[in-house]
């Protein structure tokens, strides 16, 4: 079946700049910190106090803009966005609104069918709200708390073109776009202490369709599942819509993930006139050639490119590059052991098996392991050298993954050479052959598996630290 | 004469030359403000008591322990601020204003905080929120405002000097109307941080004085680079006393016609005149300067741009964090609703209203971004006559103060800054000096713009004017 409807998806996502400081006062951005503690007169918003731009928020609003293949604008200023809640204590939000840091960009996302573009209409800085935290459920809380520690932290505001056709389009731009500003380092992209956030605008339309159709916007997604899940309900409610023969009105809707539903929160009359004027009380912003320049100099290679070179530097499957510059901590362990021992399949081998099952196991993140690739390579030098079995070798990875010691002195400590000195590994298999004649009989009749049973034996004896190849040919030689 | 007659500077060579004792001079004050202040009404509160511990160490500053009178919209830390509003009547900022800090760091005592418009917004301080501030030369009539108190302060001498704040004329006019000395300075001179923000792209705090000697002296205090305030500027150390000099030969005059043809009092316009026949007598080029045109657009220009800017900072009054909140237990929205209702007057609420209009969608381009343009044009046109001309000269005021209650038609009382408010479009300095008495003994002012930086300028010729017109010699006896 053909489907009947186009879907018009478009993102727009906040992430949160790790500056140490708040964007317009010295504030701490740490995340957690005891209720109200990182506030300041200028923060809280109080009468007199002015607000001073922290050039770093620029410089990382400069770098996401460029790795968004955005152009930068020279002349940039700020606004104020004006509304009424309890959690934005100067009533106005400091943002940008006509002049951005960034216009014009675009994201490359990986899609089943090959790679698609889709663009990035500007991206521009602004402080966060502070929250509210409620007594109880909201309908029916009896007072709300406000914490104003997130107050002024600045964000990156980067909105998407209408350019996504399907919720897993939305899903792999989110985790693109995720993936970039952590390769760049200019934010955790963490949405459970909601260092980014996303809000999307669907609409559907007649196949064909050149209009757009009415959109919602939707609000309150706060996990790339959320963002999906939220995306298909809102797509099919509009299609019954459409298909009943009703019409989609332009409303802001909230995801609620208890009921698995969206829920209309205010309609096109109700939005906020937010009265945006030039902030008076910070002076235009220029970002010259040379600011841009030097920014530029600083960007690291992106996902994409890294996951290029990899497939044609080291040959390895487009499955492996893939998930190995998922993350640039990944890519960097995978680049530094290869640097140390070049063989990069057997060493995608280990990262993507051994590696992230422990990390998934521990539920820990990369950066925590105590493994290097240092580590890594000094260890594949042992196994291919012979000193350590491949099974014995897992071993000793696991032991450095915790601890951080060398391979060397693993194996060491712990005995785990493998035995390669065929007078005491002969006395080994002397003694298995003997003790086991129903195996040598089989392997006289040419079962070939029983071979593997008394290797198995052989290894059992020794711990696994028999060098399994001579063991075989020993074995070989004997029956 | 009494300790209250000398101006800051005799006082401080009072102190120095050990003819008088800071005690003295402020036990003088306190007694001054105990007789008259319940007359004038020009203090909201008192704070010199809680000074005290920091008397020492003050007296060791360029200001040697003086009291200044601070008007109640700049921060004081842990002194009430409350813009004569009855939305902060109880507020209580954590911080000190840069220029407060200013000043103490140089010696000053902080002696109080004066009565004003409500938010800065008015030109008769009677839209306190509190009480109205009378004009010492005559009880019953407007000190002027928005810094109604500290003019009223300083020339019923209850205070040698005091800080206000200018947006259309708010230092300059109530000076003229209380027969002192105001300066409102270049925008950006005077860092704003702590000032309680009305229109941000407006708002100056300068100084009200008994002469110009201390406006310089205070002005040598309380301007410069604040990194708290990115619309401030570097100048560097100035010393504005050294430009205080008699002779005016050969600076330039500018008497711009487009003012003087504008309908207003004529002992004024007359006054005025003669002041600058003086300044040509003692040798300054002085000529009429013609094709200000746009000077004309600046009052209206100003009622769109005070108000949006004045809309957006007074949100924050919501009775969420700090000063009033509405008892009535409610959601969210009434709460709002019913703090603002009951915590602000009826003229702040005008200019909400006001503003909140001329920003809204649909309306922008035509009030606020055509506002805007004027100002362009506006500062061009000064830009323009600054290139023949080292200042200009016109009244202050269009009338001597007016009664207090007289003034019914806000449009009328908007129409009492039509001097003023051009200097605030453009963001160039002026002073205003007293310049005489009107027949009903009420004082005038003259009003010296200078350009964007040209505070020695204006400096310089308010001095000589002063010197030359001798106004205090032969003044009427104030009621107070």
């Amino acid at each position: 079946m053909t489907e009947k409807y186009e879907v018009v998806i478009g993102l727009e996502v906040h992430v949160q700049l790790k500056t140490k400081s708040k964007i317009f006062c010295g504030c701490s951005t740490e995340f957690g910190a005891e209720p109200n503690t990182h506030v300041c007169p200028v923060c809280l918003g109080l009468p007199g106090t002015l607000p001073v731009l922290n050039k770093k928020a620029v410089d990382y609003a400069i770098m996401a803009g460029l790795a968004l293949n955005c152009k930068i604008n020279s002349y940039n200023k700020f606004d104020r966005k004006n509304y009424f809640y309890p959690d934005l204590p100067k009533a106005y939000q400091i943002s940008q609104y006509d002049l951005p840091v960034g216009e014009d960009g675009f994201i490359e996302i990986d899609l089943e069918d090959g790679e698609k573009k889709i663009g990035i209409t500007r991206i521009h800085l602004e402080e966060d709200a502070g929250k509210l935290i409620h007594e109880g459920n909201i309908d029916r809380s009896t007072g709300s708390l406000v914490d104003y520690n997130r107050t002024g932290v600045p964000l990156a505001e980067i909105v998407s073109e209408p350019d996504m056709r399907s919720p897993e389009e939305a899903y792999s731009y989110l985790n693109q776009l995720k993936k970039i500003m952590e390769y760049i380092e200019v934010s955790d992209c963490n949405m459970e202490e909601g260092s980014l956030r996303c809000d999307a605008n669907v609409s559907i339309r007649p196949m064909g369709e050149e209009k757009l159709g009415v959109k919602t916007e939707l609000k309150n997604m706060n996990s790339f599942k959320a963002v999906e899940k939220g995306l298909v309900y809102e797509i099919e409610r509009q299609k019954k819509l459409l298909d009943e023969g009703e019409k989609v009105i332009q409303e802001t809707r909230t995801w609620d993930e208890e009921l698995n539903k969206t829920v209309s929160m205010r309609s096109k009359e109700e939005a906020h006139d937010y009265r945006y004027f030039p902030e008076p009380d910070l002076v235009p912003l220029e970002i010259d050639k040379k600011w841009e320049n030097k920014i530029k100099d600083t960007l690291p290679e992106l996902p994409r490119d890294r996951k290029l070179r990899f497939i044609n530097e080291y040959k390895i499957p487009e499955y492996d590059a893939g998930i190995l510059t998922d993350s640039s901590e990944l890519a960097n362990f995978f680049e530094d052991t290869v640097q140390e021992y070049n063989d990069p399949k057997n060493i995608s081998n280990w990262i993507m098996g051994e590696f992230l099952r422990l990390i998934n196991e521990e539920n820990m993140l990369i950066k925590d392991s105590k493994i290097s690739g240092k580590l890594l390579g000094s260890m594949l030098k042992l196994t291919n050298e012979g000193v350590i079995s491949s099974k014995i070798a897992k071993t000793v990875f696991k032991e450095m993954f915790n601890t951080g010691k060398d391979p060397k002195t693993i194996v060491e400590e712990k005995g785990l050479k493998q035995i390669s000195d065929e007078g005491k590994l002969d006395e080994i298999v002397e003694k298995i052959i003997s003790d086991n004649p129903e195996a040598v009989e089989d392997i006289k009749n040419g079962k070939n598996k029983a071979i593997g049973f008394l290797v198995g034996q052989v290894m059992k004896e020794t711990r696994g630290k028999a060098n399994p190849q001579m063991v075989n040919e020993l074995i070989n030689e004997k029956v | 004469m009494e300790i209250f007659e000398y101006s800051l500077k005799e006082l401080l060579d009072k102190i120095s030359n050990k003819e008088i004792t800071l005690e003295e001079i402020i036990n003088n004050y306190l007694n001054e403000i105990n007789k008259k202040d319940g007359k004038i009404k020009a203090f909201n509160s008192i704070s010199i008591e809680k000074e005290k511990d920091f008397i020492s160490e003050r007296e060791k500053g360029v200001l040697k322990g003086i009291p200044i009178a601070i008007k109640d919209n700049i921060s004081t830390s842990g002194f009430k601020t409350t813009c004569s509003s009855k939305i902060l009547e109880n507020y209580l900022p954590p911080y000190d204003a840069t220029v407060v800090k200013k000043l103490k760091e140089n010696g000053a005592l902080i002696l109080g905080k004066t009565n004003m418009d409500e938010f800065a917004m008015g030109s008769s301080t009677e839209n306190s929120a509190f009480k109205s501030t009378n004009n010492p030369w005559k009880l019953g009539y407007a000190p002027g405002g928005s810094s109604g108190g500290s003019a009223a302060a300083v020339a019923a001498m209850e205070a040698p000097a005091a800080l206000g704040s200018d947006t259309g004329g708010s230092i300059r006019q109530p000076a003229a109307f209380c027969g002192v000395v105001g300066l409102k300075p270049t925008y950006g001179m005077v860092s704003r941080y702590g000032l309680v923000a009305f229109a941000s792209s407006l708002d100056q705090i300068g100084p009200i004085t008994r002469d110009v000697r201390d406006a310089a002296l205070l002005m040598n205090i309380i301007s410069g680079h604040d990194p708290l305030d990115s619309t401030s500027v570097d100048k560097g150390d100035i010393n504005y006393e050294s430009y205080l000099k008699e002779d005016v030969k050969g600076l330039k005059v500018g008497i711009p016609a487009e003012y003087f043809n504008l309908d207003f009092n004529a002992e004024i316009k007359e006054n005025i005149l003669s002041a600058a026949k003086k300044l040509e007598d003692a040798g300054a080029e002085v000529s009429e300067v013609k094709n200000m045109t746009d000077a004309e657009y600046a009052l209206a220009a100003y009622y769109i741009i005070a108000p949006a800017e004045a809309s957006s900072n007074l949100a924050r009054y919501d009775g969420v964090r700090y000063g009033l909140r509405s008892e009535e237990k409610n959601d969210i929205e009434t709460m709002f609703i019913n703090t603002r209702h009951q915590g602000f007057g009826p003229e702040v609420k005008r200019r909400i209203m006001l503003g909140t209009y001329v920003l809204s969608s649909g309306y922008y381009d035509d009030f606020y971004l055509k506002a805007q343009k004027i100002k362009t044009l506006i500062k061009d046109d000064f830009d323009r006559v600054f290139k023949d001309y080292d200042i200009l000269i016109t009244p202050t005021t269009p009338t001597t103060a007016f009664k207090l209650g007289e003034m019914k038609d806000p449009l009328e009382m908007y129409h009492a800054d039509i001097f003023t408010v051009p200097v605030n479009i453009a963001g160039i300095p002026a002073i205003s000096i007293p310049s005489g008495f009107d027949t009903k003994g009420l004082p005038i002012g003259l009003q010296i713009m200078g350009p964007h930086f040209g505070e020695a300028k204006i400096l310089h010729a308010a001095y000589a004017l002063e010197k030359m017109l001798e106004v205090n010699k032969n003044r009427p006896e104030m009621e107070v």
